[in-house]
């Protein structure tokens, strides 16, 4: 490969590392757009009371359903125009963007705490535990997902807190393969055994011999896993099945779009604009992330 | 060949097990008491709850009560609907064809459209044309697909008035079921408008449920055909003098097509978790609609047999494509 030449040779440390990653990553000019735009969300998220130009449940009634004034509104001040109630839209998206941040970073931790434990004790184990775990996650992974955590809403009663759960149930068994899949190849490289010998119990030799050199596939996945998290939770919502009215979560505010796809568009098309730019943001990076982490990989 | 067919059938036995404890549990861990949950906000008297306790065997221990549930499938017996008061698995076959078509046009636009877009997108590296095709496949891939019917809905139904907004056909036409896909059927019939209706419904549907695997497709194609472009024996092929187009056409796609072929094969359960949304906003009656009707109905005997089935039907379909993948790949057998 051409480029390994250009590889900057830093000396050694936790900020060469860094430095080789963004070396590799910002090669890819799409990640390097996707993070641009994901950090905007991040910050529009924060910030979302002083940016939003009026309270997402405020209802103006006397301008129900009108246009954005670029699309023949009359009233400037609704940018993106109003919904059924006369909510302003624009104010909506931006607290909408916590809940889609929230989704994300809560079912990727949850996935990555339970998937990454059961495959790391499936992998160094092995006999019946690695059986055990493997079997049901083959068990959960034979279910089409969203079906799974639609089902596993009906049980725990619809909300956005059971939505977030029954995603994170769905999405961990990848996680648990993945690592699995990896401790293999590593538990039997002389650093593990050369640890093993010098003293080091089951605990230190997966979480902090093992684990760590498996961590570049898992944050590919996880990425991955992010934008997933909140496509099934805007679908739930859009079901009616996850997050319930008036919570300007993305898919629940599609919900009830349906009936004005003739009559008013824009209440239709922003709250998808908003899921389909944060998603494909997180695509974005999670393609530079491959690409940087993954050396195998790369080619793609 | 049939010693690898045995092993695959044996590996996937405690998966199946599995399924049908997860679908037995269903009923059993709703919120509170499973009759009174079954019979909704109307409740039942003491005299009816004491026979439909009898009637769903609830009164027995747990693990018999199990295995008649699996004696009961393994005859065919999937439980009567609650809402309609017919069998499930009537209702389910009744509906069951109107997915399958939806999924097999859905995958037929995607195959066509996303392996060429693949090939010459490799072919092409780093041109305009690959990186268009790859956002485009990204932006796909990323598509919030409820969202996307909606636009296709507005734009193609609503401006257009092309496309129908939603079900299978016209209501005005009237053909006997022999297959259940009602292009076929209205050939058989002697209807060609009957087909050209039914068309005319099913595009739209499909092109929304084939979005996702068509982005995968692309991407996956393109990434196969780069890894087998840079092979030796490509190289080979090329320095013999072969003309390029056999080089890639036969050399380097026949390779390529292994992974591609998985992957199609893989996208069976994705179909279905898509056909759940798409089902719904196009009034599509298949077992997508069903499913979250039956849950919307607190229906949870069409539920429960509705996961179970799907779970089989999917897991029936990996195993062909692990099948039909150790067929065109030798070396996967000897393992």
């Amino acid at each position: 490969m051409s480029t390994d030449a250009a590889t900057p040779t830093v000396a050694a440390g936790p900020l060469a590392g860094l430095r080789e990653f963004w070396y590799y990553f910002s090669m890819n000019k799409g990640a390097v757009l996707g993070l641009a735009v994901f950090v905007l969300l991040i910050l529009v998220a924060i910030f979302a009371p002083v940016l939003a130009p009026f309270p997402p449940d405020q209802q103006f009634r006397e301008f129900i359903r009108m246009a954005p004034p670029w699309a023949g509104g009359t009233q400037p001040q609704f940018l993106l125009g109003t919904d059924e109630v006369g909510r302003d839209i624009l104010s909506r998206l931006i607290h909408g963007s916590r809940y889609s941040l929230f989704i994300g970073f809560f079912v990727v931790s949850g996935a990555l705490l339970v998937g990454v434990t059961l495959g790391l004790l499936a992998g160094y184990f092995r006999g019946w535990v690695d059986a055990l775990i493997m079997r049901v996650m083959d068990i959960i992974l034979a279910f089409p997902s969203l079906l799974l955590a639609l089902v596993l809403v009906a049980i725990l009663g619809p909300g956005l807190f059971n939505a977030m759960l029954a995603i994170a149930l769905v999405l961990q068994p990848h996680f648990a393969r993945l690592t699995r899949a990896a401790v293999l190849s590593e538990k039997s490289r002389e650093y593990v055994t050369s640890a093993k010998v010098a003293g080091a119990g089951h605990l230190r030799l997966m979480f902090i011999t093992i684990l760590p050199n498996c961590l570049g596939p898992l944050i590919v996945q996880a990425t991955l896993s992010f934008s997933n998290a909140i496509l099934e939770a805007a679908a739930l919502g859009f079901l009616g099945m996850g997050a319930q009215p008036p919570t300007p979560e993305w898919g629940t505010m599609l919900a009830r779009a349906r009936e004005f796809i003739t009559s008013a568009w824009w209440i239709v098309t922003m709250p998808g604009l908003a899921i389909l730019i944060t998603v494909l943001a997180i695509n974005l990076i999670g393609d530079g992330l491959r690409d940087a982490l993954d050396p195998k990989l790369k080619r793609s | 060949m049939l010693r690898f067919i045995l092993q695959k059938l044996a590996l996937i036995v405690p998966t199946i097990i599995g399924i049908t404890i997860a679908s037995f549990a269903f009923i059993r861990l709703l919120p509170g008491d499973p009759i009174l949950a079954m019979a909704g906000q109307h409740g039942v008297t003491p005299e009816r709850y004491e026979i439909l306790k009898e009637q769903f065997g609830f009164n027995l221990p747990i693990w018999q009560q199990y295995f008649n549930y699996v004696g009961g499938i393994l005859q065919g017996n999937f439980g009567i609907s609650l809402a309609t008061k017919r069998p499930v698995i009537a209702e389910f076959m009744t509906l069951f064809p109107a997915t399958v078509e939806l999924a097999l046009f859905a995958m037929l636009i995607a195959v066509i459209l996303g392996i060429p877009a693949g090939i010459f997108a490799a072919i092409k590296r780093g041109s305009w044309f690959d990186q268009v095709t790859m956002g485009v496949a990204l932006t796909g891939y990323s598509m919030p697909i409820f969202w996307w019917g909606l636009l296709l809905i507005i734009f193609f139904s609503g401006y257009l008035g092309w496309t129908p907004v939603s079900g299978r056909i016209a209501l005005n036409f009237f053909f006997p079921r022999v297959t259940g896909f009602m292009l076929i059927d209205s050939l058989l019939a002697g209807k060609p408008d009957g087909f050209v209706s039914a068309l005319r419904h099913l595009i739209l549907p499909a092109i929304v449920l084939g979005t996702i695997p068509l982005a995968v497709i692309a991407r996956q194609t393109r990434s196969a055909m780069l890894e087998v472009l840079g092979e030796d024996y490509v190289r080979t092929a090329r320095a013999k003098g072969l003309e390029p187009r056999r080089v890639v056409g036969v050399h380097a796609f026949r390779n390529a097509l292994i992974p591609v072929v998985t992957t199609i094969g893989l996208q069976v359960g994705l179909l279905m978790a898509g056909a759940i949304l798409t089902e719904t906003i196009f009034s599509w009656p298949g077992i997508g609609k069903w499913m979250i009707d039956s849950i919307g109905k607190r229906d949870y005997v069409s539920v429960q047999s509705g996961l179970l089935l799907i779970a089989l039907i999917v897991m029936a379909v990996n195993l062909v494509v692990d099948i039909l993948y150790a067929v065109i790949n030798p070396r996967i057998r000897v393992q």
